[in-house]
């Protein structure tokens, strides 16, 4: 199993959420967060009083997949996410050593 | 203009019963006009200087100034009542072309509004509105100087400033402007139909002194402290110039052509100066915002005050785009270069764009440059303007120096620094604006 940890910008969740629903990946958790990247900020100008604004608001959404899943979920988020214009986010795949669904205990693939 | 008119009523009433048997009753249209144009100039500080101050401090901060605005109000009220109207308007010993002690300040007789009555008349209007009226300006103009001083004053410094800022400066100037025969400045020949000596110099020295002596926010100018709602500052804007129309053309104190003129007059050096303001941030910043376009609305309100009831339309237009013009460089540039932190431009802005309109008022008045007053030579009122921007300049730098200073030595004028970081909202009122959640 992995746990896929992606950085979008907020405007492409839905496109997201479809695009990993075709895949199959039946839930998600989805953060308002800020940071920046490569994009940096941006300037802001009041009344001659400059500030750079280094951390922008985008989406982080976190789901976890079997095996199997993670190559076409990974290009669902990317193709879903893609803009071409810098700051369109990263994704992070990371190994995932157990899952347990609360309410039934069923465990890893049988909880996803 | 009201400078020219407190009647010494019961010396006029023998001559009026010979001339018309019927006691002197106030003019209806005056007085419903006069009745309208107090609660708009009521509305320039509550909400409207409250909110346009509010939206520009950071959001753990805005409730204190919403207090500072209001408490200013209600504070400046009584002692309006107690001793203010009597120390400003009591003309006794005062004479035309004589100049003695009550040339600058007022006596004790009418205080505690001693002599009013419902039948009691200022011209055309019941004296109980002219005393409404002009409570209102005294109300706005400590108001103004909390934008210097924001973000790091004590509430209880802030209390004990207000009265003795207004009785022993605002109370001095309002006198020896617009009392009457006699006032030292009314004398001299200033032009200040509206109050832009009285209230905006004068405030905006005293904010530009009392942001020195106070010092610095912590962290200014390298921790951004950008505005926190502009939305607030936008609509405070808005009501300051709605009722900034009961400041300029209330000050005829009647419903004639002067009010209709000071009307017509105060949209257009307004507007004017948002134009101004706007277009010279648009070349040098590159970007249009809606700070520089409130900001240059005000600039321009305040620098068509004193010159309402005697500019013309042209002279009106070049007024407002030159005021906002200057402002902008003021507010943008010039406190950078200083490096004071005048946290909300109440030099920048008030100060700045009041010496503007003070001066320009003289020539702006004569018939040969469009205007209606009495001035023939211009040069000559700009220097008569020059004296009275001049004297209220150090009046009110010394005053306010003095009285900033005895606060600051005996119970002091700054919160801590724990207190600064917090937020004056929960630091001092012990709540916060914003429970979102």
């Amino acid at each position: 199993m992995k746990w896929i940890n992606a950085i979008i910008k907020p405007f492409t969740l839905d496109d997201v959420r479809e695009a990993l629903a075709d895949v199959g990946v039946q839930g998600m958790t989805v953060t308002e967060v800020k940071g920046f990247g490569r994009q940096h900020g941006h300037t802001e100008l009041y009344r001659g009083a400059e500030y750079v604004v280094d951390f922008l608001p985008k989406l982080k959404i976190e789901i976890a997949v079997t095996d199997d899943q993670v190559e076409r979920a990974v290009e669902a988020i990317g193709n879903a996410a893609r803009t071409g214009k810098i700051g369109d986010g990263k994704i992070f795949v990371i190994d995932l050593e157990q899952a347990i669904r609360i309410r039934t205990q069923e465990v890893d693939a049988d909880a996803l | 203009m009201r400078s020219k008119s407190l009647l010494a009523l019961p010396a006029l009433l023998p001559t009026l019963a010979v001339a018309q048997a019927a006691t002197p009753k106030p003019d209806s249209g005056d007085t419903a006009w006069m009745l309208t144009a107090t609660m708009l100039v009521l509305l320039m500080t509550i909400p409207g200087l409250a909110l346009f101050y509010g939206g520009m401090v950071r959001a753990k901060n805005l409730l204190s100034v919403l207090m500072q605005c209001f408490a200013i109000t209600a504070l400046v009220t009584v002692l309006w009542v107690v001793y203010g109207y009597s120390v400003a308007f009591d003309t006794t010993g005062m004479a035309a072309g004589t100049t003695n002690l009550h040339s600058f300040v007022g006596g004790f007789g009418r205080a505690m509004l001693a002599g009013l009555a419902p039948g009691s008349l200022y011209n055309t209007i019941p004296e109980a509105v002219f005393v409404m009226f002009q409570m209102t300006f005294a109300i706005i103009t400590p108001a103004l100087i909390v934008g210097a001083i924001a973000e790091r004053m004590k509430f209880s410094a802030l209390l004990v400033f207000t009265g003795l800022w207004f009785t022993f400066v605002y109370l001095p100037i309002a006198h020896m402007v617009w009392s009457g025969p006699g006032s030292f400045l009314g004398d001299l020949g200033v032009l200040d139909f509206a109050g832009g000596t009285v209230v905006h110099i004068n405030a905006g020295i005293a904010g530009l002194v009392g942001c020195l002596v106070i010092g610095k926010r912590r962290g200014y100018p390298t921790t951004p402290m950008p505005p926190h709602n502009l939305g607030y500052t936008l609509i405070g804007a808005s009501m300051l110039w709605l009722g900034w129309f009961g400041f300029n053309a209330g000050s005829a104190v009647a419903a004639n052509g002067s009010a209709g003129m000071a009307m017509l007059v105060t949209q257009i050096a307004t507007a004017a100066a948002a134009i101004g303001w706007t277009v010279v941030e648009w070349i040098t910043h590159r970007r249009p915002s809606v700070l520089g376009i409130a900001s240059g609305a005000v600039a321009g309100l305040v620098a068509i005050t004193p010159a309402a009831g005697t500019c013309g339309p042209g002279g009106a237009l070049v007024l407002g785009l030159l005021s906002g013009v200057i402002c902008f460089f003021c507010a943008t540039r010039l406190k950078r270069y200083f490096g004071y932190d005048d946290s909300l431009d109440v030099f920048g802005v008030h100060a700045v764009a009041g010496i503007v309109g003070a001066l320009l008022t003289g020539p702006l008045a004569a018939p040969a440059l469009g205007g209606f007053g009495t001035v023939t030579e211009p040069g000559m009122q700009l220097w008569i303007q020059f004296k009275g921007v001049a004297f209220t300049v150090v009046y009110s730098a010394v005053l306010s120096y003095a009285i900033f200073k005895g606060i600051a030595v005996t119970m002091g004028l700054r919160v801590d620094e724990e207190q600064e970081q917090v937020g004056l909202d929960i630091a001092l009122h012990e709540e916060r604006a914003y429970n979102l959640s």
